[in-house]
């Protein structure tokens, strides 16, 4: 990776609050024109972290890098990145159009230049008749177009989303999600994102940034996250799964349940405990006299796009995802191909990078 | 029932409104007298306009409550504002602060800033009764504004600053816009209790400046001259045309 | 007012601890390279450091030193024992108080609290009696000129309280507009004033107000829907009204008796005016002790066991509204 493409850079950050470290160590950078999400539970320090590359927290160590200069102490309105705020934090006393050109007047931009930006962002957000409204009287989805509007109208070299969508219903939310995606490929804006959920964190992102306590779990492509979490914790966190802890029997083989399976993993110790991670979806369904493991269909749930079926088999309980559904207590074989067994070190604490 | 409400509301009323009626009826009679009616006249409002006493009187009031009001406003303001971006432990320290001269008496109020001033050594009178005005409509305003900072979205101010603005910028562009209402109300409690005043004038000024409530209480014993009556007539009218001019201007703006 | 016998040192402690104070601001400032928010705070701190908390710790010493400045409790027992003073100014002229008749206790002081607290608890039951099924009233949606009927309340406190309450002596006085009424109608002249009846009146009429605005905040801020609930939980009106409505105003009852009860107990004006000097209460008392007794260490023995007695009842009224949100006069 070369050094110009790395826009920001947080060196050794930590932050604590009264003595309670809620960010340890943390060490990232994010690349030109990325959009990076950062993902975790909440305490994690997701915000804390968006937060401090906004300015509006000062890292109790550690440094901010910003295009190869160090702004760890520079106040927020110096720095050349804006925020959307999580409940938006739009002006009540200012209507949709002093809203956004709230930073342009600060900056003493001549007024007719003002009035083109503003209305262009409205034109870009799809509100271009709502100038003169109060914000109030806006709805939820209306005020978040206002929020990102009132942001980008500065032209910052990067956008900070603090849980942006967390406030929208789940249709407004799924639309709102295209829209910023595609924004952000049109602007060519950074974008740091933060949110808990995981599939709004796999739907938008280029890379993902897992925490968990103050800490950095992992950090990959959504793809890489959902197929390689390195921790039970991420794994259980970015879409379903079931862990087993099981015992690695040598290279590509290893033993849980009762049985061996051959796996794609190597580089464990032989004999060495590890957990063993199945996405529900990909437990195939077979016949019970055909199947590497046995068991009874304990309950079934219809879920829309397919079953979510619990069986146990080998002295577990099996989620599975399948289209065809089968029937409560009725045997079923089970067949997990060794590219989809995923081996992980049986670690809650995942180690930094 | 519903009349039977409105009645016992009437009657609660009636009470409240009663010595204010016999206070302006005195106004206008013509005698001296507390109780007889000895004719119509206005020869106490004449009389009030001469009397050095009274009009002293109501300079000192109203130039105090006004002076106090406006200090107090600015520095419970300031104080809500940058009491409410404290950490927990400070903030809570500084509203034990805050409500202790609200649940202090108000005589133990005046007494110990009494015992301040002598001690000290600053001559009461003018000066000292402002400052102990100060004193005591301060914490109000810190109370009335503080909610108005609560409601506020916590993130407004951040939002200034992430768009450029700087501080001092934000705070007169974001947060006095958004706290006004409540400035306003601690601004008027302030001036109102400052105005009715007499507990802590009392301990805090020398018999040489005198307040009307301190005026009034210092004329009681000789029996008070109906002139104090036309004076305090003159100021409820002017108050009450005050509150009209307000709720038609409010009312105008919605 | 000559008896300053405060220590030549407590000024320069004072002098140091502003200087102090004025210093660490500067420092403050100066590491944080501009004003953070909460630096607006600082002058109203420094101020009410300044205008509360020294002139508490005054109070605090004069109640806890004698005239020639040194410890003593003297002052709290001059409290109980009003002739203390007395006794031993006698017993040091060589007489025996015991055999001049004046050897028991003084009681006013005590008697004097007594009664204050007893009036004052009169004042505040009666407000609470009155003043809550107004407000009930005012309250209720169908009623609609609830907020109309607060500005009412509070228009008769612009006139100046001192002139309201003398008002009241013209209703009241012998020769009064009351007793004119009573007489004209055929009914003898009643003694309405310089009695405790007159005093109470005084202050119900003074404080009512502050009884019903809490009320009538916390219960006009109260969802509709909550006594909807009860109603359809088959509770009938008046059950709605003990289980629910009543129980949920209980803030606004706890911050209308704390803003009634607190000035009734200390009042001076109203019992001098229509008390006659018949029926003394502790504002009083403490007023003379400094002013006409010019004794600031009895008085401030005065002053802080009422404090203490207010604080002690705030403390047991925040234990029905733990919270501490009831609903205040703005």
């Amino acid at each position: 990776m070369q050094e110009q493409t790395r826009l920001i850079r947080l060196e050794n950050i930590s932050k604590e609050y009264d003595g309670t470290p809620v960010l340890k160590d943390i060490n990232l950078y994010i690349r030109k024109n990325e959009f990076l999400t950062l993902l975790g539970p909440s305490g994690c320090g997701k915000t804390t972290t968006l937060r401090i590359i906004g300015g509006f927290e000062q890292p109790t160590a550690g440094r901010v890098i910003f295009d190869g200069q160090d702004i760890t102490s520079l106040p927020p309105y110096k720095r050349r990145v804006n925020t959307v705020f999580q409940k938006y934090a739009l002006f009540p006393h200012l209507n949709v159009f002093e809203n956004i050109a709230f930073g342009l007047k600060v900056a003493k931009i001549p007024k007719d230049e003002i009035a083109r930006r503003v209305d262009s962002m409205l034109d870009l957000v799809n509100l271009r008749s709502y100038g003169k409204r109060r914000v109030d009287s806006l709805s939820g989805g209306q005020q978040q177009r206002i929020a990102i509007a009132r942001a980008l109208v500065n032209e910052p070299e990067v956008l900070l989303l603090d849980e942006p969508l967390g406030a929208l219903d789940l249709k407004l939310r799924k639309g709102m999600q295209l829209e910023l995606k595609r924004m952000q490929q049109r602007l060519g804006i950074t974008f740091i994102f933060v949110t808990h959920d995981q599939e709004e964190a796999l739907t938008m992102s280029d890379t993902i940034v897992v925490m968990k306590d103050g800490s950095i779990a992992q950090i990959g492509t959504p793809k890489h996250i959902y197929d390689e979490p390195k921790s039970a914790f991420i794994a259980n966190f970015i879409g379903e799964s079931n862990i087993i802890r099981g015992r690695m029997v040598r290279d590509e083989l290893v033993n849980f349940c009762g049985s061996n399976f051959t796996c794609v993993d190597s580089g464990f110790a032989p004999d060495s405990p590890v957990d063993v991670l199945v996405r529900p979806e990909d437990i195939v369904i077979v016949g019970e006299d055909v199947g590497q493991l046995t068991g009874t269909v304990k309950s079934v749930l219809f879920k829309g796009v397919h079953y979510e079926m619990m069986i146990e088999a080998g002295g577990f309980l099996w989620k599975v995802h399948s289209t065809s559904m089968q029937p409560e207590g009725s045997l079923v074989g089970l067949s997990i191909v060794p590219f989809n067994i995923h081996i992980m070190k049986p670690t809650e604490e995942a180690p930094n990078e | 029932m519903k009349l039977l409400k409105r009645a016992y509301l009437s009657i609660i009323l009636l009470f409240l409104y009663v010595p204010i009626a016999v206070l302006i009826f005195q106004s206008f009679n013509a005698g001296v007298s507390r109780a007889k009616w000895e004719g119509f006249s206005l020869r106490w409002y004449a009389q009030l306009f001469q009397s050095p006493n009274i009009m002293q009187a109501l300079y000192v009031t109203v130039s105090i409550a006004l002076l106090a009001s406006m200090i107090s406003t600015v520095l419970g303001t300031m104080a809500a504002i940058g009491i409410h971006a404290m950490r927990k432990r400070p903030q809570s320290m500084m509203m034990t602060l805050t409500n202790i001269p609200m649940t202090m008496p108000d005589i133990v109020t005046g007494i110990s800033l009494m015992l301040l001033f002598i001690f000290s050594k600053v001559e009461r009178g003018y000066v000292t009764m402002l400052l102990a005005h100060v004193t005591f409509n301060t914490p109000y305003v810190v109370l009335s504004v503080m909610p108005k900072l609560k409601e506020m979205n916590t993130f407004s101010y951040e939002a200034a600053l992430d768009l450029g603005a700087t501080p001092g910028y934000a705070l007169r562009k974001v947060i006095l816009p958004a706290i006004r209402p409540g400035v306003i109300t601690g601004a008027i409690l302030a001036f109102t209790l400052s105005l009715d005043d007499f507990t802590i004038s009392y301990f805090t000024t020398s018999p040489l400046v005198q307040n009307l409530s301190t005026l009034i209480y210092s004329e009681a014993r000789k029996g008070i001259k109906p002139t104090m009556n036309a004076l305090s007539a003159l100021m409820f009218v002017a108050l009450l045309i005050l509150l009209l001019v307000v709720n038609r201007r409010t009312a105008e703006t919605k | 007012m000559n008896n300053l016998h405060v220590p030549e040192w407590s000024f320069w402690v004072m002098g140091l601890a502003l200087a102090a104070f004025v210093g660490m601001f500067i420092q403050m400032v100066r590491r944080n390279k501009g004003i953070r928010r909460s630096f607006y705070a600082w002058p109203y701190t420094l101020w009410m450091i300044i205008s509360t908390v020294v002139p508490l710790i005054l109070i605090a010493y004069y109640a806890l030193t004698d005239k020639s400045g040194s410890f003593t409790l003297e002052n709290f027992a001059n409290f109980w024992d009003s002739n203390r003073n007395m006794k031993t100014e006698l017993l040091a002229q060589g007489f025996n108080p015991e055999e001049l008749g004046l050897g028991a206790r003084g009681t006013v002081n005590v008697d004097t609290l007594a009664y204050s607290m007893w009036m004052a608890f009169l004042c505040t039951g009666i407000s609470l009696l009155l003043g809550y099924p107004a407000a009930l009233i005012m309250a209720d949606r169908e009623f609609r000129l609830g907020s109309t009927i607060v500005v009412l309340f509070i228009i008769p406190m612009w006139m100046n309280f001192l002139l309201r309450t003398i008002a009241w002596m013209s209703l009241l006085e012998d020769n009064g507009l009351i007793n004119t009424l009573l007489e004209s109608l055929g009914f003898g002249k009643a003694r309405l004033m310089y009695n405790s009846q007159a005093v109470l009146l005084g202050m119900v009429y003074n404080y009512l107000p502050f009884m019903v605005f809490p009320i009538y905040n916390s219960l006009s801020r109260q969802d509709a829907r909550l006594s909807e609930a009860a109603m359809d939980l088959g509770a009938n009106k008046w059950k709605t009204f003990w289980r629910v409505v009543f129980p949920i105003s209980m803030p606004g009852i706890v911050s209308g008796i704390t803003m009634v009860f607190m000035p009734s107990v200390t009042t001076f004006f109203i019992p001098r005016v229509l008390g006659g000097g018949n029926t003394e209460m502790f504002g009083d008392l403490i007023e003379r002790t400094f002013l006409t007794a010019d004794d600031w260490n009895v008085g401030s023995a005065l002053s802080l066991v009422m404090m203490v007695l207010i604080l002690l009842s705030l403390g047991l009224l925040r234990k029905v509204d733990p919270e501490g949100e009831g609903g205040s006069l703005i």
